[in-house]
């Protein structure tokens, strides 16, 4: 008995999705295959081991190949149901990435303190914390998370545009900072 | 002895003490958070790291790798949840002491093989110091490229019954790392005419959407949940000494531990297998196994915390990384131009003495940290699933964007964001792509410089390492394909039940 349950730690499932994963992986690889004469060069004179097409073919043709088995095993195997609601798991994810990509293009104009501070804030709200404690805490989580990497660690994000109108005397320092 | 004193006095920088004790005692806040582990946090931080000297940067994130599954213990034992994927063994004998009222002994049993694996790993490594610094120049451009291969072909295989996915995956991240403008013959490979293809892609933009962006995804899609509540009652001391009785399974473990993170690859599971099922087959009482045995759960954290002293040694000796996390280290190494391989032991002893005195403290620290702050641990652990995976969204585009302030980097990461939430929902394995963007770009390097010198396919294993890596290769294809046999027979004989959601490939 404990010798299956320790098999079944380290044992993998197929779950529901499979075969449309593995349906989109093998067509990503044949479209792949299909530019490889278009995207990669034959360069004359050039031994077979330095040509630039020689690692990308291997990389191909293995992905082609295993992909192709992939599916085979996934569409031999008994139907999982779900397959539709699971795809709709990974689609909603898009949702965060739609805000998450704002966020990207709000930083350089807003600047990194209050952009941070705003998007952990609705993430918050979005994500169902509704109460006003919650939502402190998320903008008190962007702020510690501006202050330390731009003004302590001082890595590398451009300042707000927006810091440039602010007062002289703040300016400098979020143009720096913040 | 120069060099030992040399790496005593990097070792008392203050920017390297301070990144030490936030590396150790950070891993174990991170490893006890469910949902979070070392690779969101060691991707996330990553690019910060390159600011700061090589020391510096490894040691904070030597610090997270190996403190990460001492706090992934807490809440596999208290509460029946793994902290990071490795711990999950831990659950099997850790949460039945629990049950019974000795919560207390599995943790200090649990923390007490963490340390002994951790601190033994360390000593193996420095006593096979003398033996890679002799080895290691030995290894020439076709060495290095059987080892990469031979990296490649074990992270493929270790994957029992997801071999083909494992495959495909680790040709893709071959693939990535072809991508962009080539330094050899300047040719575009695959860039469809687009600039923000010409340079490649990023492996620390795949890494951060393929570990944090898709675990931030991955918490706030799903379902909201916080571990439930816990607390330790009685000396968290008590079994210290209780290990001493247990030597035997904690050593052959910890020895498990470093030999399987050594090779690449293969890493904590597999270890972790090996040494509980060793456990199990010798121990006087086998049936208490999976209802509360301290034996398993020696065995179980013997083994994993053995793991990353081990997988630094193909990392420093070779440059070769064996499993995702000293992939991550690697960049580290290359952005401050510290090239790891057999040149390291040679020019830069102190540095690697260092390294390893590192590791002996983080494992001190955390050990004192861990006895004296557990229940601590235990409210900070109460975080709701979404709200991390706000945390770690928010995060990881410091560690996207500070790379080249590009927003075409964070498109990229976003994408490979949803893919890695796909793979994690399929229970697909990431690890390869990693491994096979790194080690698909040391291959290609190394073969080509290595195939220059050579006349007939005979003379690129003429050579003793390259000869005794070639044969590593066929033996391990060999007792692949007759594993492969022998399950085939044992399929075709009648079985009482039936595992139909399984996948079992070849």
């Amino acid at each position: 008995m404990i010798a299956k349950t320790l098999q079944d730690t380290f044992r993998r499932y197929r779950r529901p999705g499979d075969i449309v994963y593995a349906t989109l992986f093998f067509a990503f690889a044949l479209f792949l295959l299909s530019q490889i004469g278009v995207e990669t060069k034959v360069v004359k004179r050039t031994k077979w081991f330095a040509q630039p097409s020689l690692w990308p073919m291997i990389a191909i043709l293995g992905m082609v190949i295993f992909s192709g088995l992939h599916l085979l095993s996934s569409a031999l195997s008994p139907r999982i149901p779900g397959r539709w609601k699971e795809v709709g798991f990974w689609l909603q994810s898009l949702e965060y990435v739609a805000y998450f990509l704002i966020y990207v293009v709000a930083v350089p104009w807003l600047g990194y303190l209050p952009s941070t501070m705003l998007f952990a804030a609705f993430l918050a709200v979005r994500a169902g914390f509704r109460s006003s404690a919650t939502v402190c805490i998320a903008l008190v989580f962007g702020a510690v998370v501006a202050v330390v990497f731009r003004a302590l660690l001082q890595v590398n994000i451009p300042a707000g545009r927006l810091y440039e109108v602010l007062p002289e005397a703040t300016r400098v320092f979020a143009l720096t900072y913040l | 002895m120069e060099n030992l004193i040399s790496g005593i006095a990097i070792l008392t920088q203050w920017q390297v003490i301070a990144a030490l004790i936030i590396g150790s005692v950070g891993g174990v806040i991170i490893g006890a958070l469910p949902g979070v582990g070392a690779a969101v946090a060691i991707a996330i931080l990553l690019p910060a790291t390159f600011a700061f000297e090589p020391i510096v940067g490894l040691t904070l994130l030597l610090g997270i790798y190996g403190s990460s599954m001492y706090g992934g213990a807490i809440p596999a034992i208290l509460i029946n949840t793994p902290g990071t994927a490795v711990n999950a063994l831990t659950t099997y004998d850790g949460y039945p002491l629990t049950k019974r009222g000795e919560g207390h002994r599995a943790l200090s049993l649990a923390y007490s093989a963490s340390f002994f694996g951790g601190i033994f790993s360390i000593v193996c490594l420095i006593f096979l110091s003398p033996v890679l610094a002799w080895v290691a120049p030995h290894f020439g451009s076709r060495e290095i490229f059987l080892a990469a291969f031979m990296g490649i072909l074990l992270v493929i295989l270790a994957h029992r019954g997801q071999t083909f996915s494992a495959a495909m995956l680790a040709f893709f991240g071959i693939f990535l790392s072809t991508v962009g403008l080539e330094p050899v013959k300047y040719t575009k490979r695959f860039t469809f005419d687009q600039t923000w293809l010409a340079s490649g892609v990023d492996l620390i933009v795949v890494v951060l959407g393929l570990f944090a962006i898709s675990q931030a995804l991955l918490l706030l899609v799903d379902k909201d949940h916080a571990p439930g509540e816990a607390r330790v009652r009685g000396s968290i001391f008590a079994g210290l000494k209780e290990l001493l009785g247990l030597k035997r399974i904690a050593t052959v473990s910890s020895s498990l531990g470093v030999v399987m993170g050594m090779v690449p690859g293969t890493g904590e599971f597999t270890s972790q297998f090996l040494s509980y099922t060793y456990a199990q087959k010798t121990s006087k009482d086998p049936d208490k196994f999976g209802d509360g045995s301290p034996e398993g759960l020696v065995a179980s954290e013997a083994a994993n915390n053995a793991v990353p002293g081990a997988a630094m040694i193909p990392l420093l000796a070779l440059g070769i990384p064996g499993e995702a996390l000293t992939a991550m280290m690697l960049s580290v190494f290359y952005v401050h131009n510290v090239i790891p391989g057999p040149q390291l032991f040679v020019d830069q002893l102190d540095f690697v003495m260092a390294l390893y005195m590192s590791l002996i403290l983080l494992n001190v620290i955390v050990l004192v940290f861990l006895l004296f702050s557990t229940n601590l641990l235990l409210k900070i652990i109460q975080i709701p699933t979404r709200f991390l995976g706000i945390m770690i969204l928010t995060l990881s585009f410091v560690g996207v964007f500070s790379l080249r302030n590009s927003i075409t980097d964070c498109a990229i990461a976003a994408g490979f964001g949803v893919f890695g939430l796909i793979l994690k929902r399929l229970d697909l394995p990431i690890v390869p792509i990693i491994l096979g963007m790194v080690l698909g770009g040391i291959m290609e390097v190394k073969l080509r410089s290595a195939m220059a010198k050579v006349k007939t396919p005979l003379d690129f294993i003429d050579r003793p390492i390259a000869a005794i890596l070639f044969a590593m290769i066929l033996c391990i294809i060999a007792l692949h394909v007759r594993t492969l046999v022998q399950e085939h027979r044992d399929r075709r004989r009648p079985q009482p039940t039936g595992d139909g959601d399984t996948t079992q490939q070849g």
